[in-house]
């Protein structure tokens, strides 16, 4: 299948009056059509600059963009403003018009496009109602909360019936209970409509959340791309395992005796395993780092367990985990 | 007191400076707001950058700006009496305070355009808007709070300027303080026109300021 997305061996670089900065550098990647695709990476690795050549917002200085495989560096300026109404985007700050009220934020796309007026409010209000904001089509952006604003830039991002939505650190300001309710918005627009959704993050847990299949960008350089599940339970490159470790100093002392990192991808959140493990073994392990958590009766996420001295038994846990589907990862190299 | 001839000259003259200060000041945003909107978009990283063009208008504004408010009602003479046929007078005057203010207001308007987010202008970017639906309903949407703003403080300048010009044959409130009041030394008079610009530059603040707050959605409260 034609992908909705691919990225040609994109590269950009900015040239200032005393140094160039190479913000990407041969990137190649390609977003299936109705994926939720993260692209992940450090403050200053390029993903920001990289959302921006998808819809040319950044003309690329090497390699090209095809959108639902149309060229976009052989479009003239008024074909891209075309295309552009078909990749929506929304950002870190929202962006709304302060001086219009949310109604009007949702007509501004319809408005520049010339859908009469009439039809436009129509239209806005129903996309208000997917967002759930119908009793605020009155008020200004300054009278609600950063995830109200956020839910306006989506229902504006949706008024032009997009193929793709882009967002550029959508729930970066926004606070943890606030950032889940967005993703979900989110997961919910891209299962009933299809649209495609690429999403630019730093963080690991955004990815995990909503995410399909990931792609982590460091210093301007594609590391490491593949499905969530993949990336998170064996993290290949530096950058991954740093994402995927995010924070976690404490990995240095764990080197010392012989630790193992699970994953959790399909487990029942109702098996205690670890406990199960314990009993069967008899003998105890010390928990070193726990991330998990319940996603629709799934546990997610990570463990670190220091093992028992003992050779055998410590054989016999790992077998045991192994055996109940979780990816098991002996952390002897990973060293920050 | 004053009496009824001197009361009756007094308001025509403020009649004359409202006149002078309205008309001259609409003159000036004719030439001076698309002055401002092309400082702002054909500036490096503007929306549609013009280096040359950004820098001739640049320069032009700032001769313009430097030269005296006076002298330039000088070296405009011949134009103003080449347009209205008299080279004193209010519409004389009209044509140079208009000179005068519209590389003011340039600059006015470039300042109150720049001050808008440039995300939201990303934003129109992103959803396939044109350069002149950004400048129409970004650029001067976002910003008419501080143009507004803008337009209050160049109606004050010019009321200042309209003053000034009663020195060499304008009209208005300027020319009666200096004929009587400088001239004749009638400090009665004088003064009577000093409070009457006073009460002029009162209401061109108040109405501007409340018109800015009646327009910005940005207070909450």
């Amino acid at each position: 299948m034609e992908p909705m997305i691919k990225i040609e061996n994109v590269s950009k670089t900015f040239r200032g009056k005393e140094n160039t900065v190479e913000a990407l550098k041969g990137i190649t990647l390609e977003i299936g059509a109705g994926d939720i695709y993260g692209i992940i990476g450090m403050s200053g690795a390029g993903k920001s600059t990289l959302v921006r050549c998808l819809n040319f917002l950044e003309r690329p200085t090497e390699g090209t963009v095809y959108v639902e495989g149309r060229d976009l560096s052989a479009m003239s300026e008024k074909e891209l403003r075309r295309m552009r109404t078909s990749v929506a985007m929304i950002f870190q700050h929202f962006n709304l018009l302060m001086q219009r009220t949310v109604l009007d934020n949702v007509c501004f796309p319809m408005e520049i496009a010339g859908v009469p007026k009439k039809e436009a409010r129509e239209r806005a209000r129903r996309y208000l109602e997917i967002v759930e904001l119908s009793d605020k089509e009155k008020a200004y952006p300054a009278q609600l909360s950063g995830g109200q604003k956020q839910r306006v830039a989506i229902a504006r991002a949706l008024a032009m019936d997009p193929k793709i939505l882009l967002c550029d650190e959508a729930t970066s300001a926004l606070d943890p209970t606030t950032t889940r309710s967005i993703l979900a918005l989110l997961k919910e627009i891209n299962q009933k409509y299809g649209i495609t959704i690429v999403i630019i993050t730093h963080s690991m847990e955004v990815v995990q959340e909503i995410c399909t299949r990931v792609a982590i960008i460091d210093a301007g350089v594609l590391a490491e791309s593949g499905t969530v599940e993949e990336v998170f339970a064996s993290p290949k490159s530096k950058a991954a395992k740093r994402l995927v470790f995010q924070g976690e100093r404490k990995v240095a002392l764990m080197k010392s005796k012989r630790c193992v990192r699970i994953v959790f991808t399909e487990n029942s959140s109702f098996e205690p395993v670890i406990a199960n493990m314990v009993l069967e073994c008899r003998a105890s392990v010390n928990i070193l780092l726990a991330d998990t958590k319940d996603i629709g009766g799934i546990a997610r996420g990570q463990m670190v367990l220091q093992l028992p001295e003992d050779e055998q038994t410590a054989e016999k846990m790992i077998a045991y985990l192994k055996e109940r589907n979780l990816a098991v990862e002996e952390l002897t190299d990973y060293v920050e | 007191m004053l009496n009824s001839a001197e009361i009756s000259m007094l308001l025509e003259a403020t009649g004359v400076s409202v006149y002078m200060t309205l008309v001259s000041t609409l003159l000036a945003y004719v030439i001076g707001l698309p002055v401002g909107i092309l400082l702002v978009v054909c500036a490096p990283g503007g929306l549609k950058p013009k280096t040359v063009l950004h820098k001739v208008l640049d320069i032009v504004v700032n001769i313009t700006r430097s030269i005296p408010f006076l002298i330039l009602m000088l070296l405009a003479t011949p134009l103003a009496r080449a347009i209205t046929g008299k080279s004193y007078g209010a519409n004389a005057t009209i044509i140079s305070l208009t000179l005068a203010a519209a590389p003011f207001i340039a600059r006015l308007v470039e300042s109150s355009l720049l001050e808008v987010d440039r995300g939201v202008i990303e934003a129109a970017q992103s959803m396939g808007a044109g350069t002149f639906a950004i400048v129409k309903k970004v650029l001067i949407g976002e910003a008419r709070v501080s143009l507004i703003v803008g337009s209050t403080i160049a109606l004050g300048t010019v009321l200042g300027y309209t003053a000034m010009s009663g020195a060499i044959g304008g009209g208005g409130l300027g020319d009666v303080a200096i004929r009587y009041g400088y001239s004749r030394w009638d400090t009665k008079i004088l003064l009577a026109t000093v409070v009457l610009l006073v009460i002029l530059m009162q209401l061109i603040q108040f109405a501007g300021t409340k018109l800015s707050r009646k327009l910005d959605r940005r207070l909450t409260g």
